[in-house]
């Protein structure tokens, strides 16, 4: 161990000592000033998020006896999920003050899960894969119980702790086979196992570990038919905690899903993509992908709740980017996971500011009507989060799924694209369903909630418009992001 | 074959070793004649071993309980490093007090929320 190797995983590093030192900082914090410690953790996640964007550079390093590295994409998704913890500590102040959940312990967690998550970005190794997995579940099943006494929470924490250590049991039985396959849970030494000894392709022992590892992370991602838990832990969980599992978690899980990818690229050296998939995982991804599209839209279509839709929506968009990944396009998965998260997150604002002022949690759709006429400000902020999911120009969803779509048509799989954009279609009939209710529908009884009520807290608003500005601004302008993203390597080459 | 030897040595000392302290106990111990209800119970003090299966535990033992099972795999941790403590030199030394002071951390935070606390934890 030497400093390099502390310079692969600063933000990571930054990360966890803050969060633990958060912890013991908030037990001074007494009872009634918990925003202080809100505001600790605000610095802590920008810190390590400017701290990724210093490091960032086009050359891949190794650390820790090659167990993790870093690399643009390491950076990028760092500097992202940074973001957007970021945002949700500022969305959170007000809401766990109205709500009655104002524990200290949130924002420690959320830091401690968001370590997790950078950790997981900058896996080499199925181990660390593995271990950084865990520290980003084990955090999120507290914190999606975190409105206890709310029964909804408590069968969220429930559900999602119960099925994610099934999944991760999954994961490491699966690491514990490829290990017994070729010695190696180096993800580069198991690409260079795989190149010497092409015999180990047909290895039953080694596809068996990766279906299973395959498993354990398709289920972080949510996608079909590892999808069961998203919608009820989403809705049951406190909408700060469902805006930060949607977009951070998935993130975090889809690089990392694209590194065990890219560890088995050997698997077929001939593929000349941005990175290889291996011929035995191609057809799984592109059906898991479109399995996924078209359960995760049709379903949302169903649904009479905006929250829930918004679960179905996540699934939706984790079978687009599932679709990047079965092209092998690294670059295109990730600055359509940026754009996603950035609308997802938008639409949640809207979300929570209602759920910071009215009594109950309600979030059908009748309980939006008139919002748009209450609120301008908030109806514009969904009007924009839903044309991005949707992917109209001049939002980043529209550039997002045209780098996608792109990426997968070239990779020849024009039927999977063609899934895509006509569930891309279908999807416009719910989102557009929440704008009709909020501008073209009365309220059923008078609203209890002023606007001036809604719009009023000032670091909600700032996450309002930082999230809609990066919604519009990667629409405009996806070069600055893309530029982040030149020189990732998902796994170096090892010789 | 030779190789399972030891372990049937073991298993001849095992069981000498059990009926010679059972041997011990019949001839050395003493005899008491009381025959009275707690006396014959199984555990003379302690709980009560008869009754309905599904009595209600005070949820207290489970959170001391999940307390211990967190720290006691936590400690494993010290074996191993202690068996190569020598080759881990100064490294490994510093990076086993980061862990210690990571678990100090949690311990610290419990005891400061009273999780430990038998008394207080009622309100």
């Amino acid at each position: 161990m030497n400093v390099a190797d502390l310079e692969t995983v600063l933000p990571f590093l930054l990360l966890a000592t803050g969060g633990v030192a958060l912890l013991l900082v908030d037990l001074a914090v007494p009872q009634a000033r918990k925003s202080l410690t809100g505001w600790l953790a605000f610095v802590v996640a920008l810190a390590a998020g400017v701290s990724a964007l210093a490091l960032v550079s086009g050359k891949t390093m190794k650390g820790f006896a090659g167990m993790v590295q870093a690399d643009a994409f390491a950076y990028f998704a760092d500097v992202l999920l940074c973001v957007v913890a970021a945002l949700v500590i500022l969305l959170s102040l007000r809401y766990h003050t109205a709500r009655g959940l104002m524990r200290g312990e949130f924002y420690p967690l959320l830091l401690l899960s968001l370590s997790g998550m950078s950790l997981a970005v900058h896996a080499a190794d199925l181990l660390v894969v593995f271990l950084a997995i865990e520290l980003l579940s084990i955090p999120l099943y507290v914190l999606s119980g975190f409105a206890r006494p709310r029964l909804e929470s408590e069968e969220a924490a429930l559900k999602y702790f119960l099925t994610g250590a099934f999944a991760s049991g999954f994961l490491v039985y699966g690491v514990a086979l490829i290990y017994g396959a070729s010695g190696t849970t180096a993800l580069g030494d198991l690409r260079a196992a795989l190149l010497d000894n092409p015999a180990l392709t047909s290895d039953a022992l080694l596809m068996a570990g990766l279906a299973l590892v395959m498993v354990g992370l398709l289920f972080k991602i949510a996608a079909v038919p590892f999808h069961f838990w998203a919608p009820d832990v989403y809705e049951g969980a406190p909408t700060t905690v469902t805006a930060f599992m949607a977009t951070a978690t998935k993130a975090a899980a889809f690089l990392a899903l694209m590194r065990v990818v890219a560890g088995f690229a050997a698997l077929s050296p001939s593929l000349a993509q941005p990175f290889e998939v291996a011929d035995a995982l191609r057809p799984m991804l592109a059906l898991i992908a479109a399995i996924t599209m078209i359960v995760g839209n049709v379903t949302a279509l169903a649904q009479q709740n905006v929250k829930r839709m918004l679960a179905y929506s996540s699934i939706a968009h984790a079978g687009y980017a599932l679709a990047g990944v079965a092209s092998g396009d690294a670059t295109a998965v990730l600055f359509y996971l940026a754009a996603y998260a950035f609308a997802t997150l938008a639409a949640f604002v809207v979300l929570i500011a209602v759920g910071s002022t009215e009594g109950n949690e309600d979030h059908r759709y009748e309980a939006y009507a008139g919002l748009g006429r209450r609120a301008p400000l908030l109806g514009v902020i969904m009007a924009l989060a839903m044309f991005s999911l949707i992917g109209i120009p001049p939002t980043a969803g529209f550039v997002g799924k045209y780098f996608l779509f792109r990426a997968v048509v070239a990779s020849d799989l024009t039927w999977l694209a063609v899934i895509g954009v006509l569930t891309s279609a279908l999807s416009a009939a719910f989102y557009l369903r929440v704008l009709m209710v909020l501008f073209m529908r009365e309220p059923e009884t008078a609203p209890e909630a002023e606007p001036a009520a809604l719009a009023a807290d000032a670091p909600r608003m700032v996450a309002a418009y930082v999230s809609a500005a990066a919604v519009l601004l990667i629409g405009v302008f996806p070069s600055a992001v893309l530029a982040l993203l030149t020189g990732g390597e998902l796994v170096a080459l090892v010789r | 074959m030779n190789d399972f030897l030891p372990i049937f040595v073991l298993l001849v000392l095992a069981s000498g070793l059990v009926s010679l302290v059972l041997l011990i106990s019949v001839l050395f111990g003493p005899r008491r004649r009381a025959r009275n209800e707690t006396k014959l119970q199984p555990y003379e003090s302690g709980m009560r071993p008869i009754g309905p299966a599904q009595r209600r535990l005070p949820v207290r033992f489970y959170l001391i309980a999940v307390l211990f099972i967190l720290f006691d795999i936590e400690v494993v941790f010290f074996f191993p490093w202690a068996v190569a403590l020598r080759e881990l030199g100064w490294a490994g030394l510093l990076s086993m007090l980061i862990f210690i002071g990571i678990l100090e951390a949690g311990h610290f935070w419990l005891w400061r929320r009273g999780a430990l606390e038998w008394e207080k934890m009622d309100k």
